[in-house]
């Protein structure tokens, strides 16, 4: 579950700065809607097969990317034979799928600690250190707290059934959550225990 | 960071875990209109209505950050860029408003809070304001007119409407038994 | 040495501590009393987790809220799973030196030469939500051992142990050169200390050696109703 899809390899495409990727993409997307036509969605799909190409996703997975979307942009298409015709519906969505297939291979060629890593250097370099080292700690406990959820989760739900009670939204989801809200201020008071430099003192 | 920031931190940290979990839940498909509902918008009203408005917020940008370096969090295992830039991105992006709308709500209401005004303010913030985001998106991108957005986006709320239930039943206990929120 | 002068704690109406005075020399160090008696209080006052209503308690000669206090003072918690803070084992370890001025390298020889010392190299690289319950309170106790504090405070450090995980502990913690605060039920662990301390609602009702307190301690809860 907390493993991206992350496709190995040593091409230029997975050897970019991870932040230019995230760059390229915000640029691509903005001007598939300002210079909205043909040409320029034909152009950036045309460099988008050259990536994938040039990255050597198999494409099993590149149909497995766009999967999840479909659909969505079935909907929107059949909406738009409606609205307009069936020539700007399809133009409508291919637009969407280069941009979901352009995103995905920002997420198949990038390592997602790579990419935090990445993401945290860059707000290091914005932000006082003291907030930088804030979302770097959210980050990792995040991490650290879903498998404790889910385990909170199951004990609740196990506890539940062992007593005969139906397992309702309600009679699932309050336990387990006051039971978080516990250990997550223990944590809390365990990461200040722990940090005997600094965060007991103001 | 003085303790009490530390305490935000994890506090933020944990609700954002929670809307992961709540994602491992497959969706339930609505008989009559097809339309697959996920428990994770009842994390969005939960993590602003425990939370509250500020911290709620937060936990929401943390678990989008994480969808967005693409780990598969969305329910459907879905994750990435990719799901920011598909019609419903609005809608995601839409959590954060929504969580911060119903935490807010929620610290106003906080010394008469009960479950008429805790369900008021998760049918507010997470649905209301939630859709006055996630349609006009829609529309946008998909470049069709907002009515048409609407009328789309209307089979999602019965099942909205149920988390909503659902959400102010464990504000309202979680206010009473572990309260997170001061009151002003 | 830790010193407590007239330390009472308050929480809302309840009076958890009652003026307790004491100074803790020894090297081996047992807090028992019943559950509720105000001993996991007592430990926590020990490192500035909690602090006390009235009264001081000085680490070294220095007051708790001060970080050349702190330092000295390491805090084991009964559940390992409220202690481990980071995904991985040795960025957990790492986690309490991240602010301690060591570079990257200096913090990674720390941990794996503490890994190595208790034959636990293996748990390395693994994700903490895997380890055992045993691997896991281990763990809890080296990442207070990396930070190298003069005195270590473990509270019920066996209670969710079971009878060989336990064993392991206690061996462990035999080998360990700092002083040791335990507070535990756990009889057969607190045996063996230089010195106890029976804490009963609020205030002390037996201090001395093992031997008498445990007697003591067992004749009171025999002969308590039902």
């Amino acid at each position: 579950m907390l493993t991206s899809d992350y496709v190995p390899g040593d091409s230029v495409v997975h050897r970019a700065r991870p932040l230019i990727k995230v760059g390229l993409l915000f640029l691509v997307c903005t001007w598939l809607f300002v210079r909205e036509g043909w040409l320029s969605l034909a152009a950036a799909g045309l460099v988008l097969v050259a990536f994938f190409a040039i990255a050597r996703i198999p494409p099993k997975i590149v149909v497995a990317a766009i999967r999840p979307a479909l659909w969505v942009l079935g909907l929107v298409f059949v909406a738009q034979l409606f609205l307009a015709d069936w020539r700007f519906a399809g133009f409508v969505v291919l637009r969407f799928a280069v941009m979901i297939l352009a995103a995905s291979l920002l997420t198949l060629t990038t390592r997602t600690s790579d990419l935090v890593e990445a993401i945290e250097r860059a707000l290091g370099r914005i932000l006082p250190a003291r907030s930088a080292e804030a979302i770097s700690l959210a980050l990792s406990l995040c991490m650290r707290f879903i498998p404790r959820v889910r385990d909170i989760f199951e004990e609740v739900k196990n506890a539940q059934r062992a007593r005969g009670l139906g397992t309702s939204w309600r009679a699932l989801v309050t336990p387990t959550i006051v039971r978080a809200l516990k250990s997550a201020d223990e944590i809390a008071r365990a990461i200040v225990a722990r940090s005997p430099d600094g965060p007991h003192v103001r | 960071m003085t303790n009490d920031t530390t305490r935000d931190i994890v506090l933020i940290a944990l609700f954002a875990a929670i809307m992961a979990v709540l994602g491992v839940f497959p969706p339930i498909t609505l008989p009559l209109i097809g339309v697959p509902i996920t428990a994770q918008s009842l994390g969005v009203m939960l993590a602003g209505g425990i939370l509250g408005a500020r911290r709620g917020a937060l936990s929401m940008v943390l678990f989008l950050v994480l969808v967005a370096v693409g780990l598969p969090l969305l329910s459907g295992g879905r994750g990435g860029f990719a799901v920011f830039l598909g019609p419903s991105g609005g809608f995601l992006v839409g959590w954060i408003v929504a969580a911060f709308v119903v935490g807010l709500t929620i610290e106003r209401l906080w010394p008469r809070l009960g479950h008429v005004n805790a369900f008021i303010a998760c049918v507010f913030g997470g649905i209301i304001v939630l859709y006055a985001i996630g349609i006009p998106w829609i529309a946008f991108a998909a470049e069709i007119s907002i009515a048409q957005a609407f009328v789309g986006s209307m089979p999602f709320v019965p099942g909205d409407l149920i988390k909503a239930v659902i959400a102010s039943a464990v504000i309202v206990t979680v206010a009473r038994s572990y309260p997170v929120i001061t009151s002003p | 040495m830790i010193r407590l002068d007239g330390v009472t704690v308050r929480k809302g109406d309840t009076l958890i501590l009652d003026s307790v005075s004491l100074e803790l020399t020894e090297r081996r160090i047992g807090i028992i009393g019943p559950n509720g008696s105000g001993k996991s209080t007592f430990a926590r006052l020990l490192n500035g987790l909690e602090k006390p209503t009235t009264g001081t308690v000085h680490v070294d000669g220095a007051p708790t809220d001060r970080v050349s206090a702190l330092g000295k003072v390491g805090f084991v918690f009964q559940n390992p799973d409220n202690q481990i803070v980071m995904p991985l084992v040795d960025e957990d370890l790492a986690f309490g030196l991240r602010k301690s001025g060591l570079s990257k390298s200096e913090i990674g020889e720390r941990v794996q030469r503490h890994l190595e010392r208790f034959d636990l190299t293996h748990l390395n690289e693994r994700r903490t939500h895997e380890l055992s319950g045993g691997e896991k309170q281990l763990i809890a106790l080296i990442g207070v051992l990396v930070m190298e504090p003069a005195i270590i405070v473990l509270d019920e450090p066996t209670t969710l142990l079971d009878l060989r995980n336990r064993r392991i502990l206690v061996s462990l913690l035999d080998r360990l050169d700092q002083t040791l605060i335990v507070v535990s039920h756990d009889l057969e662990l607190m045996a063996p200390m230089d010195r106890l301390i029976w804490i009963d609602e609020g205030r002390i009702r037996g201090d001395g050696n093992a031997g008498d307190i445990v007697r003591g301690y067992r004749e009171a809860t025999a002969a308590e109703p039902c």
